[in-house]
C-alpha cells in the first residue's frame, strides 16, 4: 500500500515543482531578461504564440486553400457540378475530368468542390453555433446556480431524451424546400448538438468559479457576464476548442447520415457526405468517386484539428509555445 | 511499554549507534531542459532515538531525499551514493525487496493525511493490513493491536473509531492515524515529511506531541522534514539545512540556531517573524529566489542572493567544512569570518527602514472609521432533501461580532480554520446585508446601498489579496491585463492605465518590462506581489488580506511582509489581515481579534493581547506557536487543547469554548455553572483589551 501512497505523493511533490521550474527558471533571473521594447496586448500575445506553432499555421494555410477551392473553384472549373457529360459515364481520371466522372456522367472534381462548399459551411456553422450555445448555457447555468441552473438543466435533459434524428428528418422534409433548405439543417443540427457539451461545460465551470481569481474579479466590481466571458470561458477554452473541432467532423458526419437516408442536403445540391455515401457503394470497383471527397474531408478535419491544437496551446500559458529562451 | 510493539520475531539489530547512514547521495531526474539535480551530495548518520530535521525551502531537495531513502522515487531517477540501514545498502534493491523494509523498518508520515490514507478502506483495515503484511498474526490479533495503536496516538474511543473511514476523521485525527500506521510495526526510522504543515496550530501542537510519544515508544530515529524553524527548534536534536539540493549547514540544533555560520541559515532565521520579539523590527529579506536546479551556474548557489558575496564565491562551490565548533559544518568560504565577528542577520542582511505613517501620530479615537461591524451574524440554513428541500438546522458561521478598523490601522483576525474568519471577510467584501447586525463601510451601512452601481463604486475603496497566489491570478491572462483589470472595470482612461501598471509593478518590486508575461512565469512571492499590485491599482482605503503569506516560503514571506508594512505607511492603507500564524500577526498588526466558533473571544491592541492574554483560548493558541529558539521552545509549558473545533452547526451551550477549555476543567461544579449557561460578553481587562471569559485570568505563555 505504501508504494501506491508514495507514488501518489511523489507526483505532487517537489519533483514536479523542480521540473516545473525548468520552464520558468531561466526567465526569472533578472540578468537575462530580453529587452521587450513594447508591451504586447493579450490578443497580440496569443497571435504570436499561435504563429510559433508551424503545424497550426500550416493548418490555417490548408484551410484557406480549401475555402478558396470551394469559392473560386466552381467559377474556373470547365464543368459545373450539375453538368452531365454524356460521353463519359464512370470514367477514371483523365485530361477532361481530372478526378473522373460518376455513373450519371458528372464531374467528380466539380462535385467535390460543390460538396466541400456545403460541408465547410455546415461543419463550421454547426460547430460554432453549438459550441457557443453550449459554452454560454453551461457556464451561465453553473455561475448563477439556483433557478437559472435548474431550468437550463431541464432543457438539456429534455433535449437529450428527444430522438433528434427523427425530429430533424421530419422538420427538414416538412420545412421550406429550395436552395436555402440547408440553413434549416444547420440550425437543427446545432440545436441538438450542444446539449452534451453544455453539461460538461457546466461541471467545469462549477470548479472554475470557486477559484480565487473569479472571486477577485467579482469583488473588483466586474459584472457577471464579463466575469464569465473574461475569466471562466478562457480557462475552459481547451475543452471548447476540442469540442468545436470535433463538432466540425461530427456535423459533416451527421449530415452524411441524414443524406444517406435522404434527409440531408437535397439534390440537385450536394455535400461531401452525400458524395461519400454515393461513392461508398462503388468504392472497390470505381474508387475515384469515393476517394476525392473522402480525401478532402480528411484534409479538412485534420487541418481543423491542427488549428485547434495550435489555438489551445496559444491560449494555455503552461504549454511550450512560449518559445525558447535564447 | 504498555504495548507489545516489539514482537519476538523481530530482533532489534541496533539498540544504539548509527541506524541509518546516508553518504554522498545524489538524485537527478531527466527533464526536457536537462537533468534536474534535485539532491547533490547529502551525507548524514542517524542514531537510534535521535531526531534530525532537514530544513529548506520548496525545491531544495528535502522531499526527494526522503523518497530516495524510502525507495519511492520514480524509475527515471538516477541515484548515486549510499543509503545504509543497519549497515546494509538500500540503494539498488528491487521494489519487492524494499517493500519488505518499508512499513517494517522504515516508515513514513506524509504531509496530507487525506491523500495518504486510502479513502475506501477503514482506518482499522489499513493498520491491520500493514501489520499482517510484515508479521504472521491472525486478523483478530492485528485488529486488537490496531485498537491499541489508535489508543496510543490519542484517538478517543478507539474500539469504535477503528471502523471509521478516513473522511470521518478530522485532519488532526487523520494525522494521528497516519502516525499509528507508521509505528504499527515498530520501525527503526520514521520519516516525517512536513507532518503538520496542513494542520491548524493547536492541532499541530497535539500531533507533534503524539509524534514525540511515538518516538519514545518505538525508540526510532526520526527524520523531520519541515520548513518551519519553530518546529525544528522544538523537536530536533540535529539539523541539516538544504539549499538548491545541497546541504549548506549541519550541526546540533543549538549550534544552528545560536551560532549559524552560513549566510543562508542566518538569513532564514532573521526572516522569521518571532512571537517573542520585544520590539517590532523589519525582517531580514533574502532578495531573489532559489535557483533552478537544472542549469546551476558554477560557484555557490546562494551567491546571487548573498549580501556577503565575493568574487571567488562565483567560481568555487564550497563544500561542507568544519567551523569553530566540533561536528558543526557549513558550506561557506567565509564562515570563519562570520564566526570571528559573530555576525548576525542584522550585520549581514539589508534591513529596510520602514517609514512611519503620518496617521500613526493621530490618536486612534480621532481617526476616521473605515470598517465597522456591529453584532454581525452570518447564519447558513442547513438543507436536506433533493425534491422537497427543508431546513434541518442552522450553521452559525459568524454569530454576532463587533469590530472596528480605523484609518491607517491593521486589524489581525486569528483563529483555527472553521472559526468564521473567512466568512467574516466574505461578508465584508460582498457588501450585502448580513443575516443579522450591520456592516458599515466608510461610514455607510451596507443596508443603505441602493443600487448595483453604488455598490460597484464602493468596491473601489475595498480590495482583497488572497491566500494562494497561484489561484488568485487568472492563469490565462498576462500580468498587465491582471493588474489593469480593476481599472478597466472602474473606467480609468487607457493612457492612464498604461502608466499606472508600470508604476504599480515597480512599487511592489517587480520589473515593469515583465508585464506581458503570464503568472506561471513568476515564483510564488512574485505572484503574491502581482496580487498586491492589483489590489492597489485603484488606490483603495481598505485591503482585506486573506492569509497573504501562509503559502510562501520563509525567505520570500519576509519580503512580502516588509512590502505590506511599507505600503501601509506610504499610502495610509488600512488592513484587515486574516491569518492563523500569530507570529506574523504580531509583526504586522496594530490590533488583533481572536475568533472562536463565530465569536470574538479576545480583542485589543496586539502587544497587550499577546503579552497579557487572559482568555484561555488565546493562551492556548499562543502557547501552540513554536518559537525558533531551542532553549525557550524546550522550556516552554505548552497548553494542549483537547480535540477539535466543534461543528458550527451544533455549538455547545453557554460558553462556546467550554468543551475544550483548559480552565473549565479546573473549576468546581458551582463555578462551572455560568460557563454552561451563558456565553460571556467581552469584559474590559485593560487599556483597549477585552476578553470574553467568565474567569479572565492573565497567564504568560510566550
Amino acid at each position: 500500500m505504501s508504494d501506491q501512497l508514495g507514488n501518489k505523493i511523489l507526483m505532487d511533490s517537489e519533483v514536479e515543482s523542480a521540473i516545473e521550474e525548468v520552464g520558468s527558471g531561466d526567465a526569472q533571473r533578472p540578468g537575462d531578461v530580453r529587452p521587450t521594447t513594447k508591451r504586447l496586448t493579450r490578443r497580440r500575445l496569443i497571435l504570436r504564440r499561435f504563429l510559433r506553432n508551424k503545424l497550426a499555421v500550416a493548418g490555417v494555410g490548408v484551410w484557406i486553400f480549401l475555402i478558396l477551392l470551394a469559392l473560386v473553384g466552381p467559377m474556373v472549373s470547365p464543368w459545373a457540378f450539375n453538368d452531365v457529360d454524356r460521353r463519359a459515364y464512370l470514367k477514371p481520371p483523365s485530361q477532361q475530368h481530372w478526378f473522373g466522372t460518376t455513373q450519371s456522367g458528372r464531374d467528380v472534381l466539380a462535385l467535390t468542390m460543390q460538396g466541400l462548399r456545403k460541408s465547410l459551411l455546415i461543419g463550421l456553422l454547426v460547430a460554432l453555433i453549438s459550441t457557443t450555445i453550449a459554452a454560454l448555457v453551461g457556464s451561465f447555468a453553473a455561475y448563477f446556480g439556483g433557478w437559472t441552473e435548474r431550468v437550463a438543466l431541464w432543457v438539456v435533459d429534455l433535449l437529450l431524451v428527444i430522438p433528434s434524428f427523427f425530429l430533424i428528418a421530419i422538420l427538414v422534409t416538412g420545412g421550406p424546400q429550395g436552395s436555402s433548405s440547408w440553413l434549416l439543417l444547420v440550425l437543427l443540427l446545432a440545436a441538438f448538438g450542444w446539449v452534451l457539451s453544455a453539461r460538461v461545460v457546466r461541471s467545469l465551470t462549477l470548479s472554475v468559479k470557486e477559484r480565487e481569481y473569479v472571486l477577485a474579479a467579482r469583488f473588483m466590481g466586474l459584472a457577471a457576464p464579463k466575469v464569465i466571458i473574461r475569466h471562466i470561458l478562457p480557462n475552459i477554452s481547451s475543452l471548447l476548442i476540442i469540442d468545436a473541432t470535433l463538432g466540425i467532423g461530427g456535423a459533416v458526419l451527421a449530415e452524411t447520415t441524414l443524406a444517406f437516408f435522404g434527409f440531408g442536403v437535397q439534390p440537385p445540391d450536394t455535400s461531401l457526405g452525400t458524395l461519400i455515401a454515393e461513392g461508398q457503394r462503388l468504392a472497390t470497383t470505381f474508387p475515384w468517386i469515393f476517394l476525392a471527397p473522402a480525401t478532402v474531408l480528411v484534409i479538412m478535419v485534420l487541418s481543423v484539428n491542427a488549428i485547434g491544437d495550435g489555438l489551445r496551446d496559444a491560449l494555455d500559458p503552461n504549454s511550450q509555445s512560449g518559445g525558447k529562451a535564447a | 511499554m504498555s504495548l507489545d510493539l516489539n514482537p519476538d520475531h523481530k530482533v532489534r539489530r541496533t539498540q544504539s549507534g548509527t541506524v541509518l547512514s546516508v553518504q554522498d547521495l545524489h538524485v537527478s531526474f531527466p527533464s526536457e531542459a536537462g537533468p534536474v539535480r534535485a539532491v547533490r551530495g547529502l551525507s548524514f548518520d542517524l542514531a537510534a532515538g535521535e531526531t534530525m530535521a532537514i530544513v529548506g525551502e520548496s525545491g531544495s531537495g528535502k522531499s526527494v531525499t526522503s523518497l530516495a531513502i524510502m525507495g519511492l522515487h520514480p524509475d527515471s531517477a538516477r541515484i548515486t551514493g549510499s543509503i545504509k540501514l543497519h549497515g546494509e545498502e538500500l540503494l539498488g534493491r528491487s521494489d519487492a525487496a524494499m517493500s519488505k523494509i518499508r512499513g517494517n523498518e522504515l516508515a513514513m508520515i506524509f504531509q496530507d493525511p487525506l491523500s495518504a490514507l486510502t479513502p475506501v478502506y477503514t482506518i482499522g483495515d489499513q493498520i491491520t493490513e500493514t501489520i499482517q503484511i510484515h508479521r504472521n498474526v491472525s486478523r483478530a490479533a492485528a485488529t486488537k493491536q490496531a485498537v491499541e495503536l489508535l489508543d496510543l496516538v490519542g484517538i478517543p474511543s478507539p474500539h469504535l473509531r477503528v471502523k471509521s473511514f478516513p473522511h470521518e476523521f478530522s485532519g488532526g485525527m487523520r494525522q494521528r492515524a497516519m502516525i499509528a500506521l507508521a509505528i504499527a510495526n515498530d520501525p527503526d526510522v520514521i520519516i516525517a515529511d512536513e507532518p503538520t504543515t496542513a494542520l491548524d496550530i493547536t492541532i499541530q501542537a497535539q500531533v507533534l506531541d503524539v509524534l514525540k510519544k511515538a518516538q519514545r515508544e518505538t525508540g526510532a530515529a526520526v527524520i523531520m522534514i519541515t520548513h518551519d524553524l519553530g518546529v525544528v527548534a522544538g523537536v530536533a536534536d540535529r539539523v541539516t539545512v538544504m539549499y538548491a539540493g545541497r546541504p549548506v549547514e549541519q550541526g546540533t540544533v543549538d549550534e544552528i540556531f545560536y551560532s549559524p555560520r552560513m549566510p543562508y541559515t542566518i538569513g532564514l532565521l532573521g526572516a522569521v517573524p518571532r512571537l517573542d520579539a520585544d520590539v517590532k523590527e523589519p525582517l531580514a529579506t533574502l532578495e531573489g529566489n532559489p535557483p533552478s536546479v537544472v542549469s546551476l551556474p558554477p560557484g555557490c548557489p546562494f551567491a546571487p542572493r548573498c549580501p556577503m558575496v565575493q568574487d571567488n564565491c562565483l567560481t568555487i562551490e564550497p563544500a561542507l567544512a568544519p567551523t569553530d565548533k566540533p561536528l558543526h559544518t557549513a558550506a561557506c568560504l567565509y564562515s570563519s569570518d562570520i564566526a570571528a565577528e559573530n555576525r548576525t542577520y542584522r550585520d549581514i542582511f539589508p534591513i529596510p527602514a520602514i517609514p512611519a505613517s503620518p496617521l500613526e501620530r493621530l490618536p486612534r479615537e480621532e481617526r476616521r472609521s473605515v470598517l465597522r461591524l456591529e453584532q454581525m451574524q452570518r447564519h447558513y440554513p442547513l438543507m436536506k432533501g433533493a425534491v422537497f428541500r427543508r431546513r434541518v438546522g442552522t450553521v452559525y458561521a459568524v454569530d454576532g461580532i463587533d469590530l472596528e478598523i480605523k484609518e491607517g490601522e491593521t486589524l489581525g483576525l486569528v483563529g483555527e480554520s472553521g472559526c468564521g474568519k473567512s466568512t467574516t471577510i466574505l461578508e465584508v467584501l460582498n457588501l450585502k446585508p448580513p443575516t443579522g447586525g450591520t456592516v458599515v463601510v466608510f461610514g455607510k451601512d451596507v443596508r443603505d446601498i441602493g443600487s448595483g452601481r453604488e455598490r460597484k463604486t464602493m468596491r473601489r475603496d475595498i480590495q482583497v489579496v488572497f491566500q494562494d497566489p497561484m489561484a488568485s491570478l487568472d492563469p490565462r491572462m498576462p500580468v498587465f491585463d491582471i493588474i489593469a483589470e480593476p481599472m478597466g472595470v472602474h473606467k480609468v482612461p487607457k493612457a492612464e492605465v498604461e502608466r499606472r501598471v508600470e508604476e504599480l509593478l515597480s512599487l511592489v518590486g517587480l520589473e515593469p518590462s515583465h508585464a506581458s508575461r503570464f503568472p506561471q512565469q513568476f515564483s510564488g512571492g512574485q505572484r503574491q506581489r502581482i496580487g498586491i499590485a492589483r489590489a492597489l491599482a485603484l488606490e483603495p482605503k481598505l485591503i482585506v488580506l486573506d492569509e497573504p503569506v501562509s503559502a510562501l516560503d520563509v525567505s520570500i514571506q519576509a519580503g512580502v511582509i516588509n512590502l505590506l508594512d511599507e505600503l501601509k505607511a506610504k499610502m495610509g492603507l488600512s488592513y484587515l489581515f486574516v491569518a492563523h500564524d500569530l507570529a506574523v500577526v504580531q509583526h504586522i498588526a496594530d490590533r488583533v481579534a481572536v475568533m472562536y466558533l463565530g465569536k470574538i473571544v479576545e480583542i485589543g491592541e496586539v502587544s497587550e493581547v499577546f503579552r497579557h492574554p487572559t482568555h484561555p483560548y488565546t493562551q492556548a493558541l499562543l502557547s501552540a506557536i513554536p518559537i525558533p529558539d531551542p532553549h525557550k521552545e524546550r522550556s516552554r509549558e505548552r497548553i494542549l487543547l483537547k480535540g477539535d473545533l466543534p461543528s458550527p452547526a451544533n455549538p455547545p451551550s453557554g460558553c462556546k469554548f467550554r468543551t475544550r477549555c483548559q480552565r473549565f476543567a479546573t473549576l468546581s461544579e458551582g463555578e462551572q455553572q455560568p460557563c454552561l449557561e451563558t456565553m460571556p460578553e467581552l469584559y474590559v481587562v485593560g487599556q483597549d483589551h477585552h476578553s470574553a471569559c467568565h474567569y479572565n485570568r492573565e497567564r504568560q505563555v510566550v
